[in-house]
């Protein structure tokens, strides 16, 4: 791909190039990856690219050293990020969690594949629990975003850095198998200039300062409660400023399809372009952030809604945060998918009819 | 004794009156970086003398403020409360890894690890031997004592064959739990690293080896020459169940047997 893309000019690149691209764009200077399919092609463009624009690209022993990595190179006051599929996102969590609690951000992109264990490469949305409720070890959250596109891929690696900066934690980008290896038409050139935020906190070496020290470890109980509840305000503050979502299709809709990510696609055709005519009316909840979730905009739309059919290429997890948002409000139906299995449009327009005809 | 010449005036007639100032001289001294706080180490302990000498060797160097640390987890957690420079802690075994990640963003700072024999050796190894494998330019203080301090006297890899600890109660057979780990003799297998040796702080004569050894090790760094190791046997009285002085003895009499004092590689002398 070429980087230094003209104005105005679009390219064809896949959702793995796209959010190497994005990074670099974003100001990222350093990365550190281990080998994992299907997120290879992001961990090459980066390998490729990064060191030429002045960052630093490291093929790590593991995924926890590439974790740390990040962390070392966060701590050293630069944006920094790693990549990973589900198996090696699970060894980052100890990574993550200790992120957490040394407020420092990162952005960590997780091109989901089929689980549990090795499973197998195929896109999935087994990892929506991890992602949205924290992951590793202890009580906290970090944003997850999840692109439905390759543009998305683009535009919300970009967002993750400034969300990462601004709130100092770990930020999640949740896509999977099937986004980071299509391929379609991008723009970069819209992306403004990098604005990363200061860093005191940073570790410099001390000329004309105090020293810093950077630690999670807090002995009195006091100290630990206190720095939790310090968590939970800025989570209380992401959760009232960040929620993004799209809803497709009428404002009068009957029933409502609620998915992310690769299900989202699919979804997103039966209500633009349906397979069949449908005797009511579908749009299409589809959340961006995944946490915070968008609690408040599901509601409100339930209260019209005759019933909601959740899409999810899992046992059904997202399912969890659309019955609290919907809280009785309107029934709500599960298609799930597992394996690595991608439900087809035929599919659940057969299941919205069966339900709601 | 190299403090100064007031009050060195022996054979020369003076008829000024010395203030106190010049008459004071000064025979040892908190070194600057060493906070002026309680340690909780215990008595006897090796990791007080190895923090005096890490604050003496970043001062002499003139890198106080050019050094970045990253702390362990074991018995050396709270190093960064003692030592006033920039610290970060690292998960259990992660610090080469984080020290990485600092030093390709910082190549012109000093960046160190400070970590003990579970730390380094057990849970963190992978990272030790790719870390001095790619030859990251950064210097690591090993502390082998044998045995995990903090979490009270369990087995370590360098724990030596019959020796009783938590978890081998009627000591270590090596037929079930293998043998002490020699992380610099490993280390030398390797291409990359540029010195890598093992020395003590049990004789005032050690700690000064000690100390030069140090040195030499963020020299490495500070003219890029690459990847150090320094281990350093360390009395635990503690969890030896020795005094300290009898555990001074276990190291010169016993722990040198199955790990050998001396430069294992150095490769500027070798050039
Ligand atoms: S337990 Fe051992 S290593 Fe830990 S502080 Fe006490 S003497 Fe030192």
């Amino acid at each position: 791909m070429d980087s230094e893309q003209p104005e105005g000019k679009v390219a064809l690149v896949s959702g793995n190039e796209a959010a190497g691209e994005a990074a670099i764009r974003a100001g990222c200077r350093f990365y550190a990856g281990y080998p994992i399919t299907p997120q290879n092609e992001l961990t090459a463009y980066i390998a490729d690219q990064l060191p030429l624009r002045g960052g630093v690209f490291i093929q790590a022993e593991s995924e926890l050293a590439a974790i740390n990595m990040v962390f070392g190179a966060s701590a050293a006051g630069t944006r920094a990020m790693t990549s990973s599929s589900s198996p090696g996102i699970s060894l980052k969590q100890e990574g993550i969690s200790y992120m957490v609690g040394c407020e420092l951000p990162a952005v960590i992109i997780n091109v989901q594949r089929a689980g549990p264990g090795l499973g197998n490469i195929s896109p999935a949305q087994g990892d929506y629990y991890q992602a949205t409720r924290g992951g590793g070890h202890g009580d906290y959250r970090c944003i997850s975003l999840a692109p439905f596109s390759v543009q998305e891929v683009c535009d919300l690696t970009y967002l993750a850095f400034d969300l990462a900066d601004a709130y100092r934690t770990p930020v999640i980008l949740l896509a999977d198998g099937m986004i980071g290896q299509m391929m379609e038409p991008v723009r970069f050139d819209h992306l403004p200039a990098p604005s990363p935020t200061p860093r005191p906190w940073a570790l410099t070496g001390t000329p004309g300062r105090k020293r810093n020290v950077i630690k999670s470890l807090r002995l009195p109980p006091e100290e630990l409660e206190a720095f939790n509840l310090k968590l939970q305000d800025v989570y209380a503050t992401i959760e009232q400023r960040e929620v993004r979502l799209e809803v497709t299709g009428p404002d009068d809709a009957e029933v409502l399809l609620a998915a992310y990510g690769t299900s989202a696609r699919i979804c997103r055709q039966i209500v633009e372009r349906p397979l069949r005519q449908l005797p009511f009316k579908v749009a299409l909840f589809r959340p961006i952030t995944l946490w915070p979730f968008p609690t408040a905009k599901l509601a409100e739309l339930a209260e019209k809604a005759r019933g909601i059919l959740v899409v999810e290429m899992s046992a059904g997890q997202m399912v969890d945060d659309v019955r609290m948002a919907v809280a009785g409000r309107c029934p709500i139906e599960l298609l799930a998918r597992m394996g690595g299995n991608i439900p087809s449009a035929a599919e659940i327009t057969e299941k919205l009819i069966t339900l709601f005809a | 004794m190299r403090s100064g010449n007031a009050g060195n005036g022996m054979g020369k007639k003076t008829t000024t009156k010395r203030t106190e100032s010049e008459v004071k001289r000064v025979l040892y001294e908190r070194p600057r970086a060493l906070l002026d706080v309680h340690t909780h180490y215990c008595a006897g302990c090796g990791h007080g003398t190895m923090h005096r000498l890490l604050a003496e060797v970043l001062e002499e160097l003139g890198v106080l403020e050019q050094a970045i640390g990253v702390a362990p987890v074991g018995c050396a957690v709270l190093a960064y409360d003692y030592v006033d420079i920039d610290w970060t802690e690292a998960a259990h075994g992660r610090a080469p890894a984080v020290a990485t990640g600092l030093k390709r963003v910082h190549p012109d700072k000093v960046v160190f690890t400070y970590q003990g024999d579970g730390d380094l050796a057990s849970i963190g190894m992978a990272e030790t031997i790719h870390a001095a494998n790619r030859g990251e330019n950064i210097t690591v203080i090993f502390i082998n004592n044998a045995i995990y301090g903090m979490t009270q006297g369990q087995m370590a890899p360098t724990t030596l064959i019959g020796q009783k600890t938590k978890t081998t109660p009627r000591g270590r057979d090596p037929e079930t739990t293998g043998y002490p780990l020699k992380v610099c003799e490993l280390l030398d297998q390797l291409v990359a690293p540029v010195l890598l040796a093992r020395t003590t702080v049990v004789t005032p004569k050690h700690v000064r080896q000690t100390k030069a050894l140090l040195k030499k090790a963020f020299q490495c760094q500070m003219e890029n020459v690459g990847y150090s190791l320094i281990e350093v046997l360390s009395p635990c009285p503690t969890y030896w169940h020795m005094t300290p002085m009898e555990a001074y003895h276990f190291i010169e009499q016993t722990v040198t047997d199955s790990f050998p004092l001396g430069v294992i590689r150095d490769v500027k002398d070798r050039a």
